[in-house]
Order: structure tokens, then sequence, then C-alpha cells
């Protein structure tokens, strides 16, 4: 009884680490741009389609399609910056995004119907079904795998914002952007980069989330409301906040299964949120007030 | 403007709305077709979705994505309540269409009391969490019927008659929200929620109590929906948590709502009337996939909002209203920069 929480408990430290590495990208755009990118729940299913057709049609490894995946997201990041995002007004900015990023979701599933089919598929690799037992625990390779890239990723991540000029300028067009702009900052370069990174990141969390889960064009919609969830239950701009929440959301979500049934832990998922946020508007991390809308 | 211009127009707003109204009314009366019929009842359950939401969403510029919870809470008051009522099928389920209305504002009390504590982001994102929690109770309560759904009662109308019968019930519900939409666009809660729009902590420190005026705002915008949502499961026949609470359906009604321009009466009206019956016309061309559809729409969208990111009505009024200055030859401040705080519907 006990070792079936503590496998609960380990599964979901497991796979939070991959729903941070999607959530990753969402609170970096979210923080710097102040855009709900709603689009970043089927940016995860077109990298894991993007991984699956290499896998299947070139024979590489799920983790060698990174290679290709990442860059590729990175440019289409890139591209619905500079194309749409960028022509917002400053004013309703955040209204704005949600409706222009969720007509780019629904173009990208509309692409993905046409070209893959609405059947679900899986990645597969030889690590995909296998597991590996220590100390008692049951712990499959792939979220193993998935987790260490998680880390490694969340680190680049993390090294980028906090050793790099780069990272200088994004933070402080995160807490300033006229201030930045008075200092000589391209905050506009900045956000495209910060949108492309965004993006780039969660072709790596698709590739994990498409071979631990069946997924299909429409599984963006279900993603998306629970990667929201994480970013804002780890305060907005985050991304230690996201890898803790999306740690806790997930531990949450396994145990209450176990104890309870699966069907109530997406109830519970959410829950948490409204429980949280009632008690501490902010999320668990943000800044006590989140800055003048 | 003189007062003798400004009579005019309420003149030509005042003929144009008869016009409207009367073109409602004959509609299914001149297109019989069942196939027509059916759109049209579609188009105007959005229409009434689309303009509640505008109530609140549109005017305070808090964006919610949850509003389909009181949809799904409507459907499933009219189905459980003729259930449990052992209602009989013909006109008396439409009587359960008011206590849908009550149930989704009873709901939208506790459920504004929550989301309405945080900020505009934040907010958007509790919606869409709560509208979460609801679809998986409908999902997993014993009296919605679970997966499986519920039938209502099946009247025995006639095709034609059918959707006639539901259209108008729906276009009484639709009259009472516009006329609902127009008070309050030009009553003091309409100013202050334009003005919680526009700067909140001004609006709270010139003594707008904007707690208070939020969640009665979202409260009545709950109501049209809960209503729509009876009549449209009344339609059906039967309903599933999967359509009663479609996700869809929250960001559908904000598209029309933006599509025709936020804060207006009309624009809610026009986006519900083009987007759905294109949406139905999509669905009837191409059965399966949909992907085209789904591109074809999104891109439609981005356009709107590229060119028009105001929606259409405003777009279209300050062009018409720039023209005509232009012709009158003064070359006043032509552009506006946001809808005006007062204009006519």
């Amino acid at each position: 009884m006990t070792s079936q929480y503590a496998q609960a408990v380990v599964d979901g430290v497991l796979s939070g680490g991959v729903y941070a590495l999607m959530a990753a990208g969402l609170t970096l755009i979210f923080g710097v741009m102040d855009v709900i990118n709603i689009a970043q729940g089927v940016m995860v299913v077109l990298g894991a389609y993007l991984s699956y057709a290499l896998s299947v049609h070139l024979g590489l490894d799920l983790f060698a399609t990174l290679v290709v995946t990442v860059p590729a997201l990175f440019v289409v990041g890139v591209a619905v910056e500079w194309l749409f995002m960028r022509r917002l007004a400053d004013r309703d900015r955040t209204a704005m995004s949600i409706l222009v990023t969720y007509a780019v979701a629904i173009i990208i599933e509309g692409i993905l119907i046409q070209v893959f089919g609405p059947d679900f598929v899986q990645l597969h690799g030889p690590y995909v079904d296998k597991s590996v037992h220590v100390l008692g625990f049951y712990l499959p390779y792939i979220y193993l795998y998935g987790f260490m890239l998680a880390v490694v990723l969340l680190g680049l991540l993390y090294a980028l914002l906090y050793l790099t000029r780069f990272g200088q300028a994004l933070r402080a067009s995160l807490q300033d952007r006229r201030a930045a702009e008075l200092i000589g900052i391209e905050v506009n370069r900045v956000r495209t980069l910060t949108f492309g990174i965004g993006v780039a990141v969660t072709a790596a969390g698709g590739m994990v989330f498409g071979a631990t889960n069946a997924f299909n064009p429409n599984s963006g919609y279900d993603l998306i409301s629970r990667l929201l969830t994480i970013v804002i239950l780890g305060g907005l701009g985050s991304i230690g906040g996201a890898l803790v929440a999306a740690v806790f959301m997930l531990v949450v979500e396994d145990v209450v299964a176990v104890a309870w049934s699966p069907t109530w832990s997406t109830l519970v998922f959410f829950a948490v949120l409204v429980i949280v946020l009632t008690f501490r508007p902010s999320g668990l991390f943000g800044r006590t007030a989140v800055r003048a809308q | 403007m003189t007062g003798e211009t400004s009579l005019l127009r309420r003149g030509g707003v005042f003929a144009a709305t008869l016009a409207v109204t009367a073109a409602f009314v004959l509609f299914p009366l001149v297109f019989s077709n069942p196939t027509t019929t059916s759109i049209a009842f579609f188009v105007l359950i959005y229409m009434i979705a689309a303009t509640a939401w505008n109530v609140f969403s549109g005017l305070s510029g808090y964006i919610a994505l949850g509003h389909a919870v009181f949809f799904g809470a409507g459907a499933y008051t009219l189905a459980v309540g003729a259930e449990k009522l052992n209602v009989s099928a013909g006109w008396t389920p439409f009587a359960l269409v008011p206590l849908a209305g009550i149930v989704a504002g009873a709901i939208a009390i506790p459920f504004g009391l929550i989301s309405l504590r945080t900020r505009r982001h934040t907010f958007v994102v509790i919606t869409i969490a709560i509208f979460f929690i609801f679809q998986t109770l409908a999902f997993n309560l014993s009296f919605t019927g679970g997966s499986s759904g519920l039938q209502t009662p099946f009247p025995l109308w006639t095709a034609v008659g059918y959707n006639q019968r539901f259209y108008y019930v729906a276009l009484v519900v639709l009259v009472a929200t516009v006329a609902m939409a127009v008070v309050v666009r030009r009553s003091r809660l309409g100013l202050q929620l334009l003005a919680i729009r526009d700067d909140e902590d001004r609006a709270l420190g010139l003594g707008v109590r904007t707690s208070r005026v939020k969640l009665f705002a979202f409260t009545l915008s709950a109501i049209p929906v809960g209503m729509a949502g009876a009549v449209y499961a009344y339609f059906l026949g039967q309903i599933f948590p999967q359509f009663a609470f479609d996700p869809l359906f929250d960001i559908t009604i904000a598209l029309m709502a933006f599509f025709g321009g936020l804060a207006t009466v009309v624009g809610p009206l026009l986006g519900a009337l083009v987007l759905e019956s294109m949406q139905q016309e999509f669905t009837l061309r191409f059965s399966a996939g949909g992907g085209i559809y789904l591109i074809a729409y999104g891109a439609l969208f981005l356009v709107v909002i590229l060119v028009m990111p105001r929606g259409v009505v405003p777009t279209l009024r300050d062009a018409l209203a720039n023209a005509r200055e232009r012709r009158a030859g003064s070359p006043g401040p032509g552009v506006r920069v946001h809808a005006p705080l007062r204009s006519r519907p």
C-alpha cells in the first residue's frame, strides 16, 4: 500500500519534469511578452508529430530527432511572433494574443489533420516500453530519460537567463519594457527570440510527451489547459516556479489516482489551482502583484 | 452634432432595428427548409451566447473562457428537470428555460467570487480550470447520466414546425438578451465596466465598487447563456457532457464577439451570424476530418484581427464617420483610438 503511494510520487515527479519542460516556454513567453500562447499545446503536439515522422520515415532515434525538431519549432515560433504577435497593440495585448494564438493553433491543428489524419499515434523507440527497477520502484526508461532531458534543458534555459547578456536583456524587458528600451536593449528582438526559444523548448517536451502518451491533432487542447494551470500556479515568468508547480501538480494527480480514482484526479488537478488562487491570487511563487496591466 | 441630426440618426437606428427584427421573424416562414432553419436556430443560440458574453467580457476587458459552464448547466437543468418532474413533450419543457437561467446565474456567483479575485491574465486561466472541473463533474456525477448522457422529451412535431418553434423560442431569448445588453451598455453599470476595462485601479480610486460591479455583470452574462443551453439541449433531444461542456464553445463565443467588435451591441450578433453559418456550411460540405475547414477558419480569423483589430463593426463605423466628416469638409480628428465611451449600438 505504502509502496503504491511511493510509486505514485515517483511517477508524478518524473512526469512533472516533462510537463515542466512543456510549460517552461509558456511561462517565459508569458512573463516577457504579456501574451498567452494558446498554441503552445498544439505546438507540443506538432513537435511530437515531427519526431514521429522522422523516426518512422528516417528511422531516427527519438532523441536524435530533437536535432531537427527543436530548430524547426524555433523557426515556427519566430515566424508567429514576427508575423502576428508583433502587430498587436500594447493595449489589450493579452486578450488579443489569446485570439491570435488560438487562430494559429487551429491552423496548425488543421494542417496536422490533413497530413497525419485524426487517429491516435505514439512514438516508439527501443527504450519506450522498458523499465528499470531501482529500490523497489518501477522506473520506465523513457520517463527517466525524459526527466533528465528536462533537467538539462531547464538548466540550459536558466544559464541562458542568468549568465548571458541576452538573458540580462530578457530579464530587463520582463521587468520594465520602457526602461529596457531606454538603456539600448532592442526589446523587439528580445521578444522575437524569446518566443522562438519558448516554442523551441516545447519540441523536446513534445517528443517525450509523444513517447509517453498516445496523441492526435486534438491533444493540444487538453494539454494547454494543464500547462496554463502549471504556469499560473508557479507564478508567471518563473521557470523554477513552473518546475515546482509541474512536479507538485502531477504528484498530487498521481496520488489522487491511487488513493481515490483516476476519474477524479483531473478534477483535483484543476481544483488545486482554484484553491491556491483563492488564498494566493498570484500563484505559489509569483511576485506579490502581477505587473500593472 | 446638432440635435436635429442626432434625432434623425436615432430615427434611423429605430427603423433599422425594426427592419432587422422583422427579417428575423419572417426568416423561417420564408425559408422553411429544415436544413436552413436548423442552421438559423444554431446561429440564434450563438448570438445569445456571444451577446451575453460581451456584456461582461467585452465591456470589462476580463476575457472569460468558461461560459460553457453556464451553457452546460442550463442544458442539464432542462434535461434533469424534465426527467425528475416528468414533464411531457411539447411546449411545457420550455417552462424550464427560465429556471436554467436562474441555475446558471446561481453558479456564476461562487464562480465569479473565486475567479474575479485575480487580475486579467490569471482570470483567463482560472475560468478554464473551473470549466474543466465542471466538465469532469458532468462526466462522473450520477444524476447527469455520465458519458451516456440524458434524453430530453421528444415532441412529435413535423420537421418544419419543430425547427420553427425552437427558432421562435430562441428568438424570444435573443431579443431579451439584446435588450439587456443595450440597457447595460447605456447604464451606469456599463460605464463602470468600461472604466474597469480602461484602468481598474483608477476606477476603484474614483469610487467604482469594482468587485461588486464585476460580479454583478458576470452573473448577468451567465443567465442568457444558461437559457440558450436549455433550448439547445431540448432541440437536440439528448445531451452529452462533451457537447454540453465543450471547450470550443468557450473560445467560439469569444471569437464571435471579437470578430464583430467588443463592447458593441451589433458586433456579437454579426460575429455569430458570419462564423456560425460558415461553420455549419463547412460541416455540411466536408463531413470527415475537417482539416481544411480549420485552416480556413483560422486564416479568416487572423486576417480579420490583423486588418481590423477592433472588430468589423467599430472599424466600419469609424470609416463611415470619417467619410461623412470628409464630405462635410471638416478635417476633424477622424481616427478614434478606441471605441468611444458612448456610441450607438
